[in-house]
């Protein structure tokens, strides 16, 4: 929603054009160089650095190599690439090709997510635009060699394909499963070749580094976390929609602003994030303490919370691509263990071989989907264990 | 489209090839094109496509059963998909489940007798902040409730008499 724009206010400051001038003006190490310095973190969930990424995809052999844009965004709860992509869309291209120029390559694509297709023809006529003004296509702003597009490709209503070798695969036109990792897509990426795949968050934030500087990012967030981060609000509360926070915001304060601040829990980071108890709202989100993509469900004060987890635990039975059996077996052993706890059937030492059964989940699964399945059943169970226990028997709780 | 007319599946298939590439990365394009036009993938039609790309047959049916968004049985001329995760749920998904279910006479998981609409169930769509959503087709629709659930089916409805294109479908704007 535009209505939303002046709640994001770095991000509206940002002149499109600006970052790739100066990037024109200067060599790809300096790109590099400057990303690397503003410590910039990876806004898809991860928080790996950036910089480092872009380092080592230059420095990685091979004539092609490719900037991915993971425009999958689908974290239940998640929504703020949606307003990027549509409110502040040239700066996602613009850091697509900023990173093309920082690591030497000349081919980016947009992994859109299928329930995003709307958005595809007001994508394709900015990449037009931009290549009208020559900000795409050849000799970008006149500099020799400096070549670069993009390429709109779409999902079909897999979340594990935002997983970026699950993303890979599917483009490479497979089922979206998981490689092994190691190799990495810096070095071994699509088609085999040293591929970028970043957030499209973190494509638009590198474009404020490139045109102001590391100290740009620096000016606020915390030493470890520098820098705003959006947050997708949804639930509980009277105001939800994207919100702009420097990161280390303490949770309290969003619940704020957007009118969530009676709630009984928050969930943070989406379905493989945890659960937050109220007693827990000084805590800070950062990657230092709660670490998310920027989803915040807010959970009001009369909410079941065997209800919240049973959403979760069929949501990853749902989208679980199969391939290993931490996550596969798991998840469905977690959905048997609800229903005994919805029909009050559960005995404590069947829960406590749940969490350890979770707790095995984290450690053995292939991917980043099935490590982080059993996060939100955990943190429910920890923290509102009496509910949980009690539920089915009379007994509501609703206590930590 | 009904019969499937072969040749004209055939033509289709091989612009779709020209257009995306003879190669394995256009499998999937290819595949959301033939969705996009026949609502599902006729067996036909991943032949064909296995044919021009080099593939085994069973090597596109295997990636047309990983994808929600592809569909091997035949589905309605719209279909939907509301959105059953945490957010929906807790914004009255239910209330639209069953408003939907009582306007079209089927239940989750079926197509309608004549052979018009399929209701079925998604993830999040990234809409929360206007929760409950669902798809119709390619189409989102935002903030639903009982009433506009009736509002949604007229809309397809007068698409199909006036042969409007379902992508053209009318209603609210999609939010952004
Ligand atoms: C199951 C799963 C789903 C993911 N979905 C997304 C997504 O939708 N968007 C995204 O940017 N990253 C997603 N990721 C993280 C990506 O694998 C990858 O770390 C990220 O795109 C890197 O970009 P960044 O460093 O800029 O954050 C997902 C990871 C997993 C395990
Ligand atoms: S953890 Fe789950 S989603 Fe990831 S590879 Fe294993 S089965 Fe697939
Ligand atoms: S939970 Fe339904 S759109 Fe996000």
């Amino acid at each position: 929603m535009s209505a939303g724009r002046n709640r994001l206010p770095t991000f509206a400051a940002l002149i499109p054009g600006a970052a790739l001038r100066r990037a024109a003006a200067v060599s790809p190490g300096d790109i590099r160089d400057a990303v690397r310095r503003s410590g910039l973190r990876g806004r898809g969930g991860a928080g790996f650095l950036t910089g480092v990424k872009w380092n080592l995809a230059a420095a990685a052999g091979g004539q092609e190599k490719y900037v991915i844009c993971n425009a999958d965004e689908g974290e239940p709860g998640t929504f703020k690439d949606r307003l990027l992509l549509s409110d502040f869309t040239e700066l996602v291209f613009e850091g697509m090709t900023l990173a093309g120029r920082a690591i030497g390559g000349r081919c980016g694509i947009v992994y859109l997510r299928g329930e995003y297709r709307y958005l595809v023809p007001h994508l394709e006529s900015i990449l037009a635009k931009r290549r009208t003004k020559g900000l795409l296509g050849r000799e970008i702003l006149g500099v020799n060699g400096f070549d670069f597009d993009v390429e709109i490709r779409l999902g079909s209503g897999a979340y594990v394909c935002g997983e970026e070798t699950a993303l890979i695969e599917s483009l490479e036109g497979h089922r979206g499963e998981p490689r092994n990792r190691p190799p990495y897509p810096v070095t071994m990426g699509f088609r085999g070749c040293p591929t970028v795949v970043n957030n499209v968050e973190t494509l638009v934030l590198a474009c404020g580094v490139a045109a102001h500087g590391p100290e740009w990012l620096r000016s606020v967030g915390t030493e470890d976390s520098p820098g705003p981060k959006l947050l997708s609000v949804s639930g509980d509360c009277t105001r939800p929609g994207v919100y702009e926070f420097p990161l280390g915001t303490p949770l309290r304060d969003v619940l704020g602003a957007a009118g969530g601040s009676d709630a009984k829990a928050v969930q943070v980071g989406g379905a493989a994030g945890v659960c937050v108890p109220r007693s827990q709202f000084g805590r800070r989100l950062s990657y230092e303490d709660l670490s998310t993509g920027g989803a915040v469900i807010v959970l009001g004060p009369g909410r079941d919370m065997l209800a919240v987890a049973r959403n979760f635990v069929e949501f990853f039975n749902d989208e679980s691509c199969g391939q290993c059996t931490p996550c596969r077996y798991g998840n469905a052993a977690l959905m048997a263990g609800i229903e005994k706890l919805e029909q009050g059937r559960c005995s404590i030492s069947e829960l406590n071989d749940l969490l350890a059964l979770g707790e095995t989940m984290q450690l053995a699964s292939k991917c980043g989907l099935g490590q982080t399945s059993p996060n939100a059943f955990r943190s429910i169970a920890s923290h509102f264990r009496g509910e949980i226990l009690g539920h089915g028997q009379g007994n509501g709780g609703g206590h930590e | 489209m009904d019969p499937l007319d072969r040749h004209r599946l055939t033509a289709e298939v091989v612009m779709l090839a020209e257009k995306y590439g003879r190669t394995r990365s256009g499998l999937l394009p290819i595949l959301q094109a033939l969705q996009n036009h026949y609502r599902f993938l006729p067996d036909a039609a991943m032949q064909e496509t296995a044919d021009l790309l080099g593939l085994h047959p069973v090597e596109v049916y295997a990636v047309a059963t990983f994808y929600r968004f592809l569909d091997i049985e035949r589905k309605g001329r719209f279909m939907i998909r509301l959105c059953r995760t945490l957010s929906c749920d807790m914004k009255g998904k239910d209330a639209v489940a069953r408003q939907l279910e009582l306007e079209l006479g089927v239940p989750f998981g079926q197509t309608t007798p004549d052979g018009r609409f399929s209701l079925g169930w998604c993830n999040c769509l990234g809409m929360c902040d206007h929760a409950p959503a669902l798809l119709v087709n390619d189409r989102v629709f935002t903030g639903v409730t009982r009433e506009s659930v009736f509002n949604i089916l007229q809309g397809c409805r007068r698409a199909l008499s006036s042969q409007v294109a379902p992508g053209r479908l009318e209603g609210p704007d999609v939010s952004r």
